[in-house]
């Protein structure tokens, strides 16, 4: 019956982060930016910002400029999360790439890079009185969600383990449109558990992040309005609406 | 000598600029703007006074501009609540008020936005801190929206490069649609609209002002140096801060953009008709307000058969000239495409300079030692010299030319970290003095910091609002009003004149007087 919900609730989450993430994306897409707001200095060609896009998405290179403290703990979560993600790619593989299996380790040590860095991020949003000030429950729970599928990840592993093969043929199954039979195990329920929220809230919060950064104007706008003239589809209905009287 | 004095004029406190002050809630929540008059709201297309159905026209308008401006959504959308913007504000730094953080003065509405237009915000309101529209809430968007210089200080630092001066122009378009407009920036419009300059100051007026000002430039240079009005067929429009007109340092600025014409042998011509470089419309926001004044340039260049354009010293006119121009009334396509459309006055200056067109004797300049205020709209919102980075090198490499003490402020607090003279955005009207005394304060320490250390007397600026807000309160911060200058001021006092090949007409003209 767990599995039946479990697997239910996975292809639910991942319907909805996929489905919400293209209807995110599209609109973001579709909407105009009327004016060239690039801030500058900015890039002069459509390449210098891609390099641009590209150093804030790897070395999240305003951050650093602004606040050395949240870009250190920000970056070291961010890059965590990548590689205990990468390890995660063992569950889903039949034949594991040899790449995934070279970072296993090092997805163990990120793991608990993943949990300290979340606990100052924690604990500035707590003490700093600034940063309080901005925050809303959401913004809490947003890191204890986090903080709970990291520490719930690391107990499988250190605390009380599972059976990782049968999570893994669970897992397999999925794919194959094939509920199998998940552990019943407390820490991977929880972890699960806390996983699929975060891919349901994904599309519907702040995390959009992610995709929002590439849809920046401020970032994303080359510096060349007075080569090019940009003009928004609506403004240019605008414009024609006025020379047909 | 005049150095030292300046040195220990007040010891050597440690001074930040960029100190960071205790959270002083409500310290600013009084201070708010005067209202516009109605006629000045009806001028722009905006109802009179606030309308009853408010509500529903706010929210449906939040909803308008989601649609028609990608960056005022995905803002809204996208902020992480990081805080590393939380100290970029200079208003915040001046005033502790913690509303003035870039973030807060965002989630004033964003949480609106939230609570109508997302799944969280309709259904789990506390949960993101969604609320519903209130008077209040209107009335405190109208407070703090305007204590927003539109400095764009804080995208720099944003991780997403969320802009709050996007998201400020959005508010005040909500403000206006409803009728709750801004005193100050409506009635300028309005004027700019109807006479073509902010001022109000009619074609007459402004060719005896410049008939003024060339007897003044003759009586200084003994040469004939023009400053012709509405001249057909002239090669350059000139579009420049009506400031440039009446007000002190700007005058004496529009005095060295004519000696450089001169010099250069350029002919050249200022338009009645579009008698302002400035375009009050970005601030309030309102695409059709800005574009209506920006056709006035086009249609000025049109009837008087320029090739070329150039924008005298303003900061937010340069933004919108070489931001938004080609969009709101381009394609200028009659223009000589060979020259950059439209072009910046140090630009022009520039150029002369590097092909040592323009000799200068520098020691004119001595009694200042001279440092230079990047203008936040030039710094951050547009471009010099089709380089990146060239709205910084070019400025100070015409002051290089023309001072022999030039110093820079502190790397944190100049180029793209340039803290704001804290009277732009359409906040340059006395009722607001207070916020701009304190939200200047970042500003002037990094100035009494080269003041103690190099011994900096004088900050050139290349923006009409910032030259007369700092005019006005840089005698707070012991300095003179008068320590603030044109870039073009010092061109215009270091500059060499040819001495003019015929003298005679010259002389007749002394027989008149
Ligand atoms: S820096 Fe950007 S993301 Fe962070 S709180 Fe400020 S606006 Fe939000
Ligand atoms: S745009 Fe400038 S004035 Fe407005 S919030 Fe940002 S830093 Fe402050
Ligand atoms: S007045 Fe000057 S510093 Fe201030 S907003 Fe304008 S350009 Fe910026």
């Amino acid at each position: 019956m767990l599995s039946i919900i479990y697997g239910v609730l996975f292809y639910l989450a991942t319907f909805l982060l996929v489905f919400g993430l293209a209807m995110k994306i599209w609109l973001y897409a579709k909407t105009p930016a009327p004016l060239k707001i690039p801030t500058m200095p900015a890039p002069l060609t459509k390449t210098g910002v891609g390099f641009r896009l590209f150093r804030e998405v790897a070395f999240f290179e305003s951050l650093f400029k602004s606040n050395k403290w949240i870009w250190l703990f920000g970056y070291i979560f961010h890059v965590a999360l990548l590689l205990v993600l990468l390890r995660h790619f063992r569950y889903f593989q039949t034949d594991v790439w040899w790449w995934i299996k070279i970072i296993q380790p090092f997805g163990i040590y990120a793991g608990f890079a993943m949990l300290l860095a979340l606990g100052a991020l924690f604990l500035r949003r707590i003490i700093l009185q600034r940063i309080r000030y901005i925050s809303s429950p959401s913004d809490y729970l947003m890191l204890l969600l986090l903080l709970g599928i990291a520490g719930s990840g690391l107990a499988i592993k250190f605390v009380s383990n599972t059976d990782i093969i049968a999570v893994k043929s669970f897992m397999l199954g999925l794919l194959r449109f094939q509920i199998g039979d998940l552990p019943t195990h407390p820490a991977l329920l929880v972890h699960l558990g806390l996983v699929i929220i975060l891919m349901i809230i994904f599309p519907i919060s702040k995390l959009l992040h992610g995709v929002g950064v590439f849809f920046s104007p401020t970032r994303n706008q080359p510096d060349d309005s007075r080569n090019k003239r940009h003009l928004a589809a609506w403004a240019k209905e605008l414009e024609e609406d006025e020379k047909n009287g | 000598m005049v150095e030292l004095d300046i040195k220990h004029k007040r010891g050597s406190e440690p001074l930040d600029p960029l100190a960071i002050p205790k959270i002083a809630c409500g310290a600013m929540a009084d201070l708010k703007p005067y209202p516009a008059h109605a006629q000045h709201n009806t001028d722009l297309g905006f109802p009179a006074e606030l309308i009853d159905n408010w509500k529903e026209v706010a929210i449906a308008k939040i909803g308008e501009l989601a649609k028609k401006n990608r960056a005022f959504k995905v803002y809204l959308d996208i902020c992480v609540k990081c805080g590393a913007c939380t100290d970029k504000c200079h208003y915040f730094l001046g005033t502790g008020d913690p509303k003035n953080m870039p973030v807060a003065r965002q989630d004033l509405l964003r949480s609106v936005y939230r609570r109508y237009f997302t799944f969280a915000g309709k259904y789990f309101p506390w949960l993101v801190g969604a609320k519903d529209l209130t008077k209040e809430i209107l009335d405190e968007w109208y407070t703090y929206f305007h204590q927003c210089s539109q400095c764009r200080r804080c995208s720099v630092f944003c991780p997403y490069g969320i802009d709050t001066a996007e998201i400020s122009m959005a508010a005040r378009e909500v403000l206006n649609s409803v009728g709750m407009g801004q005193k100050y920036c409506n009635e300028i419009i309005a004027k700019a609209e109807k006479i073509g300059n902010n001022l109000g100051l009619n074609p007459k007026a402004l060719r005896a002002t410049l008939e003024d000002l060339e007897e003044d430039l003759e009586d200084e240079t003994g040469q004939k140096v023009r400053l012709p009005l509405d001249e057909k067929g002239a090669d350059i429009l000139l579009i420049t801060p009506s400031a440039d007109f009446f007000a002190e340092p700007h005058i004496d600025g529009l005095l060295g953009y004519a000696k450089v014409f001169h010099q250069a042998g350029a002919s050249w011509t200022i338009s009645s008709y579009a008698s302002e470089a400035a375009n009050f419309g970005m601030f309030i926001g309102s695409y059709e307000n800005m574009r209506e004044l920006s056709l006035r340039i086009r249609k000025a260049a049109l009837d008087l058969g320029v090739k070329r354009i150039i924008f005298g010293e303003c900061g937010h006119a340069w933004r919108v000239a070489y931001s938004f121009l080609n969009t709101l009334a381009g394609p200028f396509d009659f223009l000589d495409q060979n020259y950059p459309i439209p072009q910046h006055i140090i630009e022009y200056t520039h150029d002369l300079i590097q092909k040592g067109e323009l000799k200068f004797d520098k020691s004119k300049n001595d009694e200042f030692r001279v440092t230079f205020h990047d203008s936040c709209n030039v710094a951050r919102g547009s471009g010099m010299g089709g380089i990146k980075g060239g709205q910084f090198t070019l400025p100070r490499e015409v002051l290089k030319a023309c001072c022999n003490h030039y110093f820079d402020m502190d790397r944190d607090t100049i180029k793209e970290s340039t803290l704001c003279c804290a009277g732009g955005g359409g906040l340059l009207t006395d009722e607001l003095m207070d916020l701009r005394i304190k939200g200047a304060s970042p500003r002037m320490k990094a100035l009494r910091q080269v003041s103690n250390e190099n011994g900096v007397t004088h900050m050139a600026a290349i923006c009409a609002i910032c030259k007369t807000q700092f005019s006005k309160i840089m005698p707070k911060y012991d300095y003179e009003m008068d320590d603030v200058l044109s870039v073009h001021q010092l061109v215009s006092n270091a500059i060499i004149l040819d001495e003019p090949e015929q003298n005679d007409t010259k002389n007749e003209d002394s027989v008149e007087k």
